[in-house]
């Protein structure tokens, strides 16, 4: 994997740039505010893709909108490059910092600025974990919807970048379905406000790119999400299958009866002993495929709903059927789920995390396909699946120090990856794409898609100087992309008539 | 046989937007045309006619996936959903009789290009919330795709919500995938007769911030009432909120908004089919069809500020207003002025936060007007910017949105 050659001007000229950096950014009560020690900008080096690794030629810490513009002014100026970071959870290196590049950490834009229960709004700074909104607002009986499993350490602002999901996106959607505005500066350090806390643009939809843009657009300041009211009842189902083809009737039974589950995950049996072992939720030993299938609603609803599921699993074979009696073992149900990815940990001395979505009723062709796989490259996996919107994580098991593991789990990763673009799906479904995915990009999509796609980012960053070298594989020079091709000698239509 | 004109492949319409690249006139898109007089007037040299592009081509009810070529008519996606008990979730409205053009050609790609949603905007989204991925050719003459069929997706910048929304003036949608959703077994309303606009914001705030999961809240005052089919026998106001699900849901669901909203006033109920009408007037605005001079603007702001937002304005101008999005969707209806008293209205609605439309008004008056919400400097500058991104040579819908766009 490449990264842009970093640029010998701007690295003779560090210890300038920092110094102009300081004046905008002076230290204060908590410290200096420009980081340039190597040292201290160890702990910035990766984020949640650790497998690549970069220090940053600087870090700041700005706390205002107007800092951030004066920075990025600055930088836009001085022909640097810039990283935008929330917590470093990325699973896709959106957040691996560049050599030449300044990292603006946004870790000092840590609070809730508004709680407005009667427009049914939280208004926070992106430094905000994810999960802090739900707690700002939980005694009141609301939530924020999107959960991602790293909730207690990802920021709102990260999630905006990411579009992430969680669990409970087939229902409530996205980060993008409950964002209602957010307040960007540009690279060109201009401020500008998309939505707001009512609803829908008034012009074209910027929010809506901005959101999943991962850090390419703009540096997020404000974001204004929806949050939803605690709905009156939840109960989980865990239902065990003989086969994964099974499981996936059952999923698709269930969509078809006209139920959409406050969340549907599936795992495989690698996935459910590991997590079994870890956190002894009492998942089923025997079963091929585990399902969580959980209900939410007023309780005469939620009733109504786990018999039918009950009944629509056991057609299509479902080996046990457990429903949770109450709110300890639901969440016990879940338990299991969430520590997924940490109990392969486990059993694993590293994993290596894929993203992909794909048509649901093509799971048993998928998963049998990475079985195959999984026999070629001599790695284990576990599969992990967001089974109601059909986004699969298959975690690969290799050894990092064990020579060539690495190499291998990322060409398995990246055969994975194509077989759901193959079979009607995607690349990444909510980890974004990043620098793990942006040379699979081609898979998906052709020149002109990317083209088009690039002069999107020319509109808001002309110099390329926001976070280059991920997501396109390829960067073009705005100047460029902006050429209009004439095709002259076009003769087809002659002397129509005019209006 | 299809003219250059009206194309009936992608390839056709990538060529014929070549030849216009090529310095040999502009376009007004249309497929239905039943929104041509939504938005600014478009003085294009000709009219692209995308009726030809239509045509439902995959319709997978379990994966809760619909795609269809751009200019479908609405009515063929919708009995295709019917006969799988599903809908289009974001419940596309028909301004047909509003706009005074003719219901049954309403496409699939005016309804998204418009991104418009009906009442249940509050719960289920956007039209844009629903479009999962598209082909179009840009106003540079290429065909690009962005987004795909499924509906977890952050492969790439997400085109799908910056093309639903541009009123055609990026590029010329040829193919459409949205999600779809099932239909609920009931549908129930319960109605609150006698409020004023404030009070009944105040009812509609508890029942959105109470866990019954109401899908749509709506306040026709007694001007507006008198016209609908709820019409309350002593032509009062009537205040709205519908509930939708499994049957013994709904019913649970209603019992306890009845307990908790009794002191505001008297409740009533609606079945199914009273309720269906009721919505499908507050979805269509069709109170405010019946009078074909007066202008109408639709406001989008803080649901807390609706009633405060359209008394203000009713106070300094005139006028007659319903409320939808529980207060956050304004409706207006004022005696035709030549500037169609955008001054004050724009005041009252940035004083609160939000945006205002112009959604009818002469050809004259919308050509001066600003039909959608100006925006700061920047957000102008950015917006003209995306516009070169995809049509740098203004050849699509020019001045559709706005004079430079
Ligand atoms: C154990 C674990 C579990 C996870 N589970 C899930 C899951 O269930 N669902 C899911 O979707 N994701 C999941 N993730 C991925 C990750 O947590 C999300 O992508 C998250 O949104 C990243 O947030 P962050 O604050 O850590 O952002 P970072 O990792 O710091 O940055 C992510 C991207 O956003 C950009 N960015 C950050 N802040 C800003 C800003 N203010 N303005 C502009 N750009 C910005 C960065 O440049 C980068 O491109 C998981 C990660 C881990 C480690």
């Amino acid at each position: 994997m490449k990264m842009p050659v970093p640029d010998a001007g701007v690295l003779a000229r560090r210890a300038e740039i920092a110094a102009e950096l300081q004046r905008i950014l002076p230290p204060d009560a908590m410290g200096r505010r420009v980081i340039v020690e190597t040292t201290e900008l160890a702990p910035y080096e990766s984020d949640g893709l650790t497998a690549y690794r970069q220090p940053p030629m600087i870090v700041v810490l700005p706390e205002t909108a107007a800092e951030v513009g004066c920075v990025l002014r600055f930088c836009r100026d001085a022909g640097v490059k810039v990283v935008p970071r929330g917590a470093g959870t990325s699973l896709s290196g959106g957040a691996l910092p560049l050599a030449d590049g300044v990292l603006v950490a946004m870790g000092r834009f840590n609070r809730i600025l508004d709680i407005d229960l009667h427009n049914r709004c939280v208004v926070a700074q992106p430094g905000v974990t994810n999960l802090a909104i739900t707690e700002s607002v939980r005694g009141r009986g609301f939530y924020y919807a999107p959960d991602p499993s790293s909730q207690i350490a990802c920021t709102i602002g990260g999630n905006v970048a990411e579009n992430s999901g969680g669990v409970h996106c087939l229902k409530y959607g996205l980060t993008t379905n409950n964002v209602l505005g957010v307040e960007m500066v540009l690279m060109s350090g201009e401020i500008v406000r998309l939505g707001g806390k009512h609803l829908d643009a008034g012009g074209l939809d910027l929010l809506g790119v901005v959101t999943g843009s991962e850090g390419l657009l703009g540096v997020i300041t404000e974001v204004t999400v929806r949050i939803l009211t605690k709905q009156a009842t939840a109960q989980a189902l865990l239902i065990g299958f003989p086969t994964l083809e099974s499981a996936g009737s059952c999923v698709a039974a269930i969509i078809g009866a006209g139920i959409i589950p406050g969340g549907m995950e599936m795992m495989d049996k690698p996935a459910t002993q590991a997590a079994e072992d870890f956190v002894h939720a009492g998942y089923p030993a025997d079963a091929a495929a585990l399902l969580i299938v959980e209900l939410d609603g007023p309780a005469p609803e939620v009733t109504a709903l786990v018999e039918r599921v009950g009944r629509l699993a056991t057609e299509v074979g479902a080996t046990s059927i457990r429903a949770s009696r109450d709110e300890a073992e639901r969440l016990r149900f879940w338990a299991g789920r969430k520590a997924a990815f940490p109990a392969v940990g486990r059993i694993s001395p590293d994993y290596y995390c894929m993203d992909g979505t794909i048509p649901r009723h093509r799971l048993p062709l998928v998963l049998g396909r990475i079985a195959e796989m999984s026999g070629r490259y001599g790695l284990r996996v576990a599969n992990v699946f967001h089974a109601g919107d059909g986004n699969l994580h298959p975690l690969i098991l290799y050894d990092a120090n064990a020579a060539g593991e690495l190499d291998k789990a990322e060409a398995f990763g990246s055969e994975i990856l194509k077989l759901c673009v193959e079979v009607g799906g995607v690349l990444t479904g909510e980890h974004g794409v990043g620098v793990e995915k942006r040379d699979l990009m081609g898979v998906m999509f052709n020149d002109e898609d990317l083209n088009q796609q690039q002069r999107l980012k020319c509109a808001f960053d002309p110099d390329g100087l926001l976070n280059p070298g991920k997501v396109y594989p390829i960067l073009h020079r705005c100047a460029e992309l902006g050429r209009v091709h004439v095709h002259r000698g076009q003769t087809r239509f002659p002397d129509l008539p005019r209006f | 046989m299809s003219t250059p004109l009206d194309p009936a492949t992608v390839d056709d319409l990538r060529d014929v937007i070549r030849w216009a690249v090529a310095g040999n006139g502009d376009f007004e898109i249309a497929a239905g045309g039943t929104k041509r007089d939504f938005g600014r007037p478009v003085t294009a040299a000709y009219q692209l006619d995308l009726g030809k592009i239509s045509g439902i081509g995959l319709y997978e009810p379990t994966e809760l996936v619909l795609s269809a070529k751009a200019a479908t008519p609405l009515s063929v996606i919708e009995e295709a959903l019917m006969d799988e008990g599903q809908r289009l979730e974001f419940e596309p409205p028909d301004w047909s009789a509003l706009l005074g053009t003719s219901p049954e050609r309403a496409t699939l790609g005016g309804v998204i290009a418009c991104n418009l949603a009906g009442p249940r905007r509050i719960k289920a989204g956007a039209a844009r919330d629903h479009v999962l991925g598209f082909e179009a050719v840009s106003g540079r003459g290429e065909v690009f795709k962005a987004g795909g069929r499924v509906v977890k997706n952050v492969t790439g910048f997400d085109l799908s919500k910056l093309m639903a929304g541009s009123f055609g003036t990026l590029a010329v949608m040829a193919d459409i995938t949205v999600k779809v959703m099932p239909m609920p077994e009931t549908t129930a309303t319960l109605t609150i007769v006698g409020l004023d606009g404030p009070t009944a914001v105040q009812a509609m705030t508890a029942a959105l911030g109470s866990p019954n999961d109401v899908s749509a809240a709506a306040h026709l005052p007694a001007d507006v009432a008198r016209h609908s089919v709820v019409a309350a026998a002593d032509g009062d106001a009537v205040t709205a909120l519908r509930l939708e699900g499994l049957a013994v849901s709904v019913q649970a669901r209603q019992a306890e908004l009845e307990r908790s909203l009794a002191g505001f006033g008297e409740l009533g109920r609606l079945g199914p089919e009273e309720s269906d009408s009721l919505w499908r007037e507050v979805r269509d605005a069709t109170p405010f069809a019946v009078v074909p001079d007066e202008q109408i603007w639709r406001l989008s702001v803080a649901p807390r500020s609706g009633a405060e937002v359209a008394t203000a304005i009713g106070a300094e101008i005139g006028g007659r207003y319903f409320l939808d999005w529980g207060g956050g969707l304004v409706w207006l209806a004022i005696a035709p002025r030549p500037d169609a008293a955008h001054n004050e209205i724009r005041r009252a609605v940035d004083a609160a936060g939000g945006h205002a439309t112009l959604i009818r008004a002469s050809t004259e008056i919308r050509a001066q007007v600003p039909v959608f919400h100006p925006e700061s400097a920047a957000l102008a500058q950015l917006s003209a910017r995306v516009k070169d991104a995809f049509d740098p040579r203004r050849v699509l819908n020019r001045g559709r949105m706005r004079p430079d766009l």
